[in-house]
């Protein structure tokens, strides 16, 4: 997808850490600090990250193997779970004991890895309710039409402006639930951007989305560096981190195993030990001993 | 037979007090799981608090009758906010379990001779409706829903509506609050606000997420329809005597029938719905025994009359299988069911 030759090269941000490069090394303009932040199951410990900050107005990707507890600790920085220790802080500001919508309210906002489209609501709803302006969401002026109808109109607007850049505008007056999969992911993100977010977290956005669709999707992503925001995203697809992402985040075991530059980041041997395995640009019939050859080194 | 005489008593019930007290129920139900996909088993919790918090008001604090009515409403709002604040964090079914328990703790609690002195224990409550008691035992009371009545003694209307003045002032006040909540419910819903509950019912995480308070707005949308559910208790008390044998689990899946036949989501599917289901218990239950009566059935009258439940249940399923938006509902909106 990346050598397509329709999607130029995006331009990377770089020099966006200070010092020798480590996990947990520290940035020069962090948007997101995490510092201990630990969260147990019985006796699984999911997340246990010691120190880990992100790049503001930068891609960043989380990559590790499933069950790494990538999405967990996604559901730690956004209040959607409390971790049995540790403090974060968004905007140098501590996000502790932070309720879910409060952190949304922040600026911060995430999507869902089974995405979260409200079925039952027009995708003009779905988008509408991403505005965190519209007073009339108060009981108390919900029954006086006149406090709220102007701004409704401005929040239409609003809508139909990013649901144009989605190329969802067509379907505004169907329900969600009649969108396919990737349109569904679509309208999540487009959805995301009615708060007007610093910082937005997608949890596998590109997973079970065709490669035409993702490559819009990848513009979207660039889209929103270029509009000023952070984007923290976890992701399977290599050759999309590759391509968009600034910085990488490696996690295996709940623990942050490297940082850095995304080609970098992919030779690290521990990288590639936890995660990706030697042969990821090798056909998959190989690795699995189904054509015969080349002898199979450590794998995981 | 007199089946003319059948279908004029079943044409009373489109506009008895009953009916009004029903829709206003079900409307409450239509908001908590229509719009707001809160599954509520115990609205006959919330009902009993209305018709009760009522005639405590009158009988044992000497209230005017105004004034008992908001001590009904206060109850149910109070009911609400104990039962929501647990338990709204709990996902759908739990909730249901917990509502239907917390109904029937209402209704033993009204039921227990602790409290006999208060709540009449076994044998309710009456005479609180004041001059003219209650339709069915008038007896003479102080401060009572009765005495706010303007129109002059008589019978008024015509036949199916043939009624003496104390049935119509029952009736018009009634209409009078059932068209106010059906106003508010509607303008609710199609606001902001009402978007905002839709999306919880849809996925509240997805809501969450997008920055808004999941929790405040379930409650809201619980103590709304309970105090929907707390007028239809006033309604029932307004009319008759208050009895705990009346609050029971089969209150709430009555109220549930009519929702599901007008339609869950929809702001006038409670009250057809309402409609539709007393009309047409009263007509079969009458149907039946005349039929039996004159050997077309081969049941006793009595028996004949019951049954009217197995056809009802009968037309619910079919109903949940082949129109399962209910009568006003949205095709569209069943056409991507999970």
């Amino acid at each position: 997808m990346s050598s397509k030759p329709t999607s130029s090269s995006p331009i990377k941000s770089t020099g966006l850490h200070v010092g020798e490069i480590k996990p947990g090394v520290a940035k020069k303009d962090p948007i997101l600090i995490a510092d201990g932040v630990r969260r147990q199951f019985g006796g699984l410990v999911a997340v246990d990250v010691d120190h880990v900050e992100i790049p503001r107005n930068a891609i960043t990707a989380l990559i590790g193997p499933n069950g790494a507890g990538k999405t967990t600790f996604f559901n730690l920085l956004t209040g959607f779970d409390q971790p049995n220790e540790g403090k974060w802080s968004f905007n140098g500001k501590s996000l502790a004991k932070v309720s879910a919508f409060r952190v949304a309210r922040r600026g911060l906002i995430r999507t869902f890895q089974l995405t979260k489209a409200l079925g039952l609501l027009t995708v003009m709803d779905n988008m509408k309710l991403g505005s965190t302006e519209q007073s009339g969401e108060k009981l108390s002026a919900s029954l006086f039409p006149f406090l709220w109808t102007k701004k409704e109109t401005e929040i239409e607007a609003k809508a139909t402006e990013i649901l144009q850049r989605f190329k969802l505008d067509t379907k505004k007056d169907d329900f969600a639930a009649s969108l396919s999969g990737g349109q569904r992911k679509l309208l999540e993100m487009a959805r995301a951007l009615m708060t007007d977010p610093e910082l937005v977290m997608l949890d596998e956005p590109m997973a079970g989305v065709n490669p035409a669709l993702t490559e819009s999707l990848l513009e979207h992503i660039l889209g929103l560096k270029a509009q000023g925001m952070t984007v923290l995203f976890v992701e399977h697809d290599m050759h999309m981190v590759r391509h968009i992402a600034d910085w990488v985040i490696v996690m295996a075991e709940g623990r942050v195993v490297a940082e850095g530059a995304p080609d970098e980041v992919m030779k690290n041997p521990a990288v590639i030990d936890a995660y990706l395995g030697s042969h990821q640009d090798v056909d998959l019939g190989t690795v699995t001993g189904r054509i015969t050859l080349p002898k199979i080194s450590k794998e995981k | 037979m007199d089946i003319l005489g059948i279908f004029l008593s079943s044409a009373s019930f489109i506009l008895a007090p009953t009916t009004i007290a029903y829709a206003l129920a079900t409307l409450g139900l239509a908001l908590h799981f229509g719009y707001g996909g809160l599954l509520n088993m115990g609205m006959a919790g919330f009902m009993a608090l209305g018709a009760y918090g009522y005639a405590i008001g009158v009988l044992t604090f000497g209230l005017p009758w105004y004034f008992a009515a908001f001590v009904g409403i206060a109850a149910s709002i109070v009911f609400a906010l104990i039962l929501g604040i647990p338990t709204l964090r709990l996902r759908g079914d739990y909730l249901a379990i917990v509502t239907i328990a917390a109904a029937e703790i209402v209704r033993l609690m009204l039921l227990s001779s602790a409290f006999g002195g208060v709540t009449g224990s076994a044998d309710g409550l009456s005479g609180f409706n004041g001059p003219g008691g209650t339709v069915t035992n008038p007896t003479v009371g102080a401060g009572g829903f009765n005495e706010g009545n303007p129109i002059p003694e008589g019978v008024y209307g015509f036949v199916p509506f043939l009624d003496n003045e104390r049935t119509w002032y029952l009736r018009i006040v009634g209409i009078l609050i059932l068209a106010i909540a059906i106003f508010v419910v509607w303008r609710l819903v199609n606001s902001p606000w009402g978007r905002v509950i839709k999306g919880i019912r849809e996925d509240e995480d997805a809501v969450r997420s997008l920055g808004k308070n999941v929790f405040a707005y379930k409650l809201q949308v619980l103590i709304i329809g309970g105090v929907l559910g707390a007028l239809g208790g006033l309604m029932l008390a307004f009319a008759t005597n208050v009895n705990s044998s009346v609050y029971v689990t089969s209150l709430t899946f009555f109220l549930w029938t009519a929702l599901l036949l007008g339609g869950a989501a929809t702001v006038f599917g409670p009250l057809a719905g309402s409609i539709i289901f007393w009309v047409l218990q009263a007509f079969l239950g009458l149907l039946f025994p005349a039929l039996a009566s004159v050997g077309l059935m081969p049941f006793t009258t009595i028996q004949a009359a019951q049954i009217k439940f197995i056809i009802v249940g009968f037309a619910l399923v079919l109903l949940v299988v082949f129109r399962p938006q209910g009568l006003f509902g949205n095709k569209k909106e069943l056409t991507f069911v999970k």
